[in-house]
């Protein structure tokens, strides 16, 4: 039964509806690979018993033909989605034994359309890092390694425990959120699927904020038709939150396969940073080719203010994010460490529970939107946002579908290896993905090949506001020309 | 920037005369069944934690979603203040800590607000009016409540409040004396009832005042400003301000220097006494709240509000002026709440407009007083005022008559003329049977008859006993006329 969980999403759907095993056999497979995947770190809570739970209802719906779209599909859940009655923790201490009396819309809208949860997946804390390494329950470890080498390399981050569920083949498809590149990069480092839709296109009620204008919720899968799937039932306009987007959902599915003839793939000549490797700059241009082959048009185009973008992200998030995190003050929910008084209760709860990158950036964040620094930061910085905005618009205006850049100036580093003093070297993981956040697009990694050392890289793909659908059929032809990556098997019980 | 003051409302210093500068904020709880971004209750005087949803609890992953009608009643509120209603306006986060701003900010509007600059005009103790200037009403969160003399080492919190709708209106700093202050509080007090949308109850703390008070002299450029926060009366305002102004002069006067700080009125002992200082003065980090889009109005919805806004107190005195013939005291009296306005004018319909304004101002409010009740309770209908006073245009009762008439209808109710009918209580205006009781009186009372021939003044006294031989029903007129004619005066 083991090659249940090498079925892909729709693969799996399809098997359960022509009933070759039952939606139990299939989350039973999948928990019992994760139990053999422990060492990896990719889940901070399995969910057995709601799993079988919510399988015997899929099973009981398929048995009558009443399947909905998701019917007993197993996923994993990216611990910043509130879970009713399921411990939530966004992997950090200040949040440890916090169980929610709600379920986020997403989540809603997956066990709405039939899906079973496996259990909640590893993250930076509080979606605050690009490794996986700033989790309160410790690191991810990626399931690829290098050739030849048995050091431990980071599944990227934030959403590093979801990318590696579905890389390690521990669930079909997963959940994740991404504020900077949080879906797209570890999608990149693990030879995954990950999108970031369009912000407004999923609802962020009852996901634990980060950067209000920033985060959005979006689907990793190992295929491109997959993540299509899933991001149907995720997305949806939802009255709770004011910044969700009243627009229809299309069928994303129909867009994979469609020809991509005649579409404008814009180049952009401010993605090739110093210091990218030359595998990468090559990648790109594989990639470009192959949309090149399949009709696509490719045009040198000009995003000038690319290189404001990171030092931008870094000021917005933080000051969006010291304000978001203020509410964990120990006094209704959560950790709560006493004090002689409110301010050193206060002092020591967020001392106690915020690890050292988020009070890095709650001290940034502090910091920029203070008196007398305001304008010179935040107001600078939403100031660029608008000019980033401004040059996709431009980009677009021209008649441009898509932009195509490397997800990733480098394939996954070991652990440890930039977790040193200077977090700058983290943030510039983040180079080629935060601009799309910051302009609110959407953007999908797509696996396009294994640089020299047999680790996967990704290409990007940024599309217009609510047209996922083009960056689905453009994905998908990279993904038929790249071919298909997986880790080789090399954890056990 | 600001018109000098009057020389009349100049305050005498130890060396020379001082203006004062006084600016208002008025924080007015919006009249709504649910909180401003949540769908809880604002029900007063609920179980402690009883009205909190996950919104107001600042659970993890909650989100803000503004409620229409708040928007509704600021605009409303706006167009009382006859302000310049901003189509586009932003809510921004305001950031402190403390047990009861569960999110660890509140949402406010900062630098857009939804309305912008207006005016009231406010009626002066020399029966004048002054205009003062509104600088700008915005929407904003209320926070919770702390509760610090329950335990001995613990503080307990309730968030009911929390999240409930305040306007916060801002006066520009154009008020120069204590009773235009406390007139000013009055009169947004009276808009704001008037619009519906704050009930205005100070007890409740429904509406909360800070005041920001300076001196100078005439023609120099304005001084250094403290605010007095919190104060839930107009009395108070009236005392806090006047004991700041008092304390500043005091001060410049021995050659002391204001510090600008946040001062709390000390209602029992009067003064003020300082809270923090400038440099203890928090950094709210504003900044537009990432949860929220910008809030955007269209005409049409501004429209269909002033639309549906019966009148306001100014234009209602001054119809009531027009249409009624009320004197200008009458009419500020009669819309001091629109309730009485309302009761007035359906008594007034069809009739003397000055009898009914008389008896709503004299009568039935003078009663309503003395009760404590408001006109809404009031257990006389404006339907059964209105007979009493056709009753006494139709000369079948006198107006002491109408009184005790009043007074039954007030403790029994029914029909004012049924309750003259059953009780007998019509005037009598049959000659023979008033000319009967005088005839009576005049034998005898000879002195009376021998005092009135010099002192026509004790004709009075001879009305009285005809009044009161009659019980009051005999028509004063009859009477007058046969008692000059039988005693020959």
């Amino acid at each position: 039964m083991t090659s249940l969980t090498s079925l892909t999403l729709t693969e799996a759907r399809d098997g359960l509806r022509a009933k070759k095993f039952s939606a139990r056999e299939l989350a039973g497979a999948h928990l019992k690979a994760m139990e053999e995947a422990r060492g990896l770190n990719a889940f901070v809570l399995e969910t057995p018993e709601h799993a079988q739970q919510m399988a015997g209802q899929s099973d009981q719906r398929l048995k009558k033909g009443d399947a909905r779209p998701l019917e007993g599909i197993p996923l994993a859940v990216k611990d910043l989605y509130c879970t009713e009655g399921v411990r939530t923790t966004a992997c950090s201490k200040i949040l440890e034994n916090f169980i929610p009396a709600y379920e986020s819309t997403v989540t809603g809208n997956l066990w709405r359309d039939g899906a079973v949860m496996l259990g909640k997946t590893n993250m930076d804390e509080f979606a605050m890092g690009s490794s996986n390494e700033a989790s309160a329950f410790g690191p991810v470890q990626s399931p690829w390694r290098r050739k030849g080498s048995n050091a431990p390399l980071v599944p990227g981050g934030s959403s590093g425990g979801s990318a590696t569920a579905v890389a390690a083949r521990l669930a079909p498809a997963a959940i994740g959120t991404d504020t900077g590149g949080s879906i797209r990069q570890p999608a990149a480092f693990t030879g995954t699927v990950g999108m970031k839709p369009t912000y407004g296109r999923c609802s962020r009620w009852g996901i634990v904020a980060f950067a209000s204008s920033l985060d959005q919720a979006g689907p990793f899968a190992r295929t491109i038709k997959d993540a299509a799937v899933l991001l149907r039932s995720m997305a949806g306009h939802d009255a709770k939150d004011s910044t969700s987007a009243d627009v229809k959902v299309p069928d994303f599915e129909k867009a994979v396969g469609k020809s991509v003839k005649g579409m404008k793939i814009g180049i952009p000549k401010e993605y090739r940073v110093p210091a990218m490797p030359a595998e990468i700059e090559k990648l790109w241009a594989q990639g470009a080719e192959w949309l090149k082959k399949a009709g696509a048009e490719l045009v040198d185009i000009s995003l000038p203010h690319t290189r404001y973008a990171l030092p931008a992200y870094y000021i917005v998030a933080p000051a969006e994010a010291s304000s978001n995190l203020a509410r964990y003050d120990g006094v209704r929910y959560g950790l709560s460490v006493p004090g002689h008084d409110i301010t050193e209760l206060y002092q020591k709860t967020r001392a106690a529970g915020f690890g050292r990158e988020v009070r890095r950036r709650v001290l940034i964040g502090t910091y920029v939107l203070s008196a007398g620094y305001y304008d010179a930061y935040y107001l600078r910085a939403q100031k660029v946002r608008t000019l980033i905005k401004r040059d996709f618009e431009q980009a677009f205006a021209q008649g441009i579908d898509a932009v195509l850049t490397p997800t990733t100036p480098s394939a996954a580093f070991a652990i440890g290896e930039k977790s040193g003093a200077d977090p700058v070297e983290m943030y510039l993981n983040d180079v080629f993905t935060v601009t799309v956040n910051m302009a609110g697009l959407p953007g999908i990694s797509v696996p396009a090949g294994l640089d020299g050392g047999g680790l996967p890289l990704g290409l990007q793909l940024i599309g217009k506001p609510f047209d996922e659908e083009t960056l689905f059929s453009l994905g998908h032809v990279i993904e038929q020309a790249a071919g298909k990556f997986q880790p080789e098997k090399w954890w056990a019980a | 920037m600001t018109a000098p003051a009057k020389s009349s409302k100049l305050v005498k210093g130890g060396n020379g005369e001082w203006e004062v500068v006084i600016g208002m904020e008025i924080h007015a709880q919006v009249t709504s069944k649910a909180k401003l971004f949540s769908g809880a209750s604002t029900e007063f005087g609920g179980a402690p934690n009883s009205h909190v949803s996950l919104v107001d609890a600042a659970m993890p992953g909650m989100l803000p979603v503004i409620n229409e009608h708040c928007v509704a009643q600021a605009v409303r509120t706006g167009l009382g203040l006859k302000a310049k209603i901003n189509l586009k306006s932003v809510f921004d986060r305001k950031n402190y800590f403390y047990p009861d701003l569960p999110q660890g900010y509140q949402i406010s509007q900062y630098k857009s607000p939804i309305v912008g600059e207006g005016k009231v005009i406010v009626d002066t103790d020399d029966n004048q009016t002054v205009t003062i200037g509104i600088e700008r009403l915005h929407l904003e969160q209320d926070a919770g409540k702390s509760i610090h003399d329950r335990h001995p080492s613990m503080s307990f919190v309730d968030l009911n409040r929390s999240g409930v709708a305040l306007m916060e209106i801002v006066s520009k700093p154009e008020i120069h004396s204590v009773w235009d202050a406390m007139n000013f509080v009055a009169k947004v007090r009276q808009i704001l009832q008037y619009a519906g949308s704050c009930d205005g109850d100070m007890e409740k703390g429904n509406l909360r005042v800070d005041v920001n008070v300076s001196v100078r002299k005439p023609g120099a450029p304005l001084g250094t400003r403290c605010e007095i926060k919190n104060l839930n009366s107009i009395t108070f305002i009236g005392h806090a301000i006047d004991d700041e102004a008092r304390r500043q002069i005091e001060l410049l006067e021995s050659g002391g220097k204001v510090e600008q700080e946040t001062r709390l009125f000390d209602s029992v002992r009067g003064g003020t006494r300082s809270m923090r200082t400038k440099e203890e003065a928090h950094d709210y980090r504003y900044f537009p709240d990432p949860d929220l889009l910008p809030l955007e109005l269209d005409e049409k919805f501004v429209k269909s509000i002033a639309d549906s806004q019966p009148e306001w107190p100014d234009e209602k005195r001054e119809r009531l002026i027009q249409d009624y013939g009320l004197s200008l005291l009458d009419a500020t009296k009669l819309i001091r709440e629109r309730e009485t306005a309302d009761y007035f004018e359906s008594v007034a319909k069809g009739r003397d407009a000055k009898a009914a304004a008389n008896f709503v101002i004299n009568e039935l409010a003078g009663r309503l007083n003395k009760e404590a009740t408001s006109i809404e309770a009031s257990p006389v209908s404006a339907k059964q005022v209105g007979t009493i006073l056709d009753l006494i245009a139709e000369g079948t009762i006198s107006g002491k008559i109408a009184k005790d008439l009043f007074e039954i209808v007030w403790a029994e109710g029914g029909d004012p003329r049924a309750i003259v009918e059953k009780r007998g209580l019509q005037q009598v205006t049959d000659t023979g049977a008033i000319e009967k009781v005088i005839d009576d009186i005049i034998a005898k009372n000879p002195d009376k008859v021998a005092e009135v021939k010099t002192k026509p003044k004790a004709l009075g006294w001879f009305v009285g006993e005809v009044m009161k031989a009659t019980q009051g029903k005999a028509n004063p007129q009859a009477v007058n006329e046969l008692l000059k004619k039988k005693l020959g005066i």
